[in-house]
């Protein structure tokens, strides 16, 4: 069967709150936009995975199509586009970033208090 | 690729923006574009990125490296500068 790369780029933006397309690795980003990306998400706390394009030349192609975003890095926060390197930079900034973050795990430290409480 | 190449792209695109763009490095590939236009009003950064990468063309696929933008409507760019 030929592989469907949108739907798979389409599943783990699904199945991930945070979700970095970058070059290279969290631990070795190997681009400048990319790593200053990482920093701001690491500074924040909040879990993310990544997609390593650099590994996979037709999600590279295909990624830029599904979101009509000619750059990498591309971050996806709770299924949408937040941005690239410099709107991150500059939500990060205003706090805007942080407070997309929280309503995106709002849920979870809803539950984890939960937990807590009992 | 010249700063006044990627200038009359973006203005095809968006008639209505004043638009600047320096070459960062001197090598032709790695730009800053500041986009100021009416038509990002009511839109977020994303769309606004979206609307000028489209009126790039495809330039951003091969010739343009790096872009970084910064976009306004006149009255943010009046507030803020």
């Amino acid at each position: 069967m030929a592989r469907d790369v949108m739907a798979e780029i389409r599943d783990e933006i699904a199945a991930n709150k945070v979700l970095i397309y970058m070059k290279g690795t969290p631990a070795f980003p190997m681009c400048g936009f990319s790593a200053a990306t990482i920093e701001v998400l690491q500074e924040l706390g909040y879990p993310f995975a990544h997609v390593n394009i650099l590994e996979d030349q037709e999600k590279r192609e295909a990624i830029k199509a599904y979101s009509h975003w000619p750059t990498i890095p591309q971050v996806y926060v709770a299924g949408q586009l937040i941005g690239g390197c410099d709107i991150v930079r500059d939500l990060h900034a205003s706090g805007e970033l942080q407070k997309t973050l929280e309503a995106a795990f709002a849920d979870e430290t809803a539950q984890h208090r939960a937990i807590q409480a009992k | 690729m010249r700063t006044a190449e990627i200038e009359t792209l973006i203005r095809s695109g968006l008639p209505d923006a004043r638009v600047e763009v320096m070459d960062t490095t001197g090598g032709g590939d790695h730009f800053q574009a500041v986009v100021v236009s009416p038509t990002f009003a009511g839109r977020g950064l994303v769309e606004r990125h979206q609307l000028v990468y489209a009126s790039l063309q495809g330039a951003m696929a091969d010739r343009i490296h790096a872009l970084s933008l910064k976009t306004y409507t006149p009255e943010e760019w009046q507030t803020a500068h």
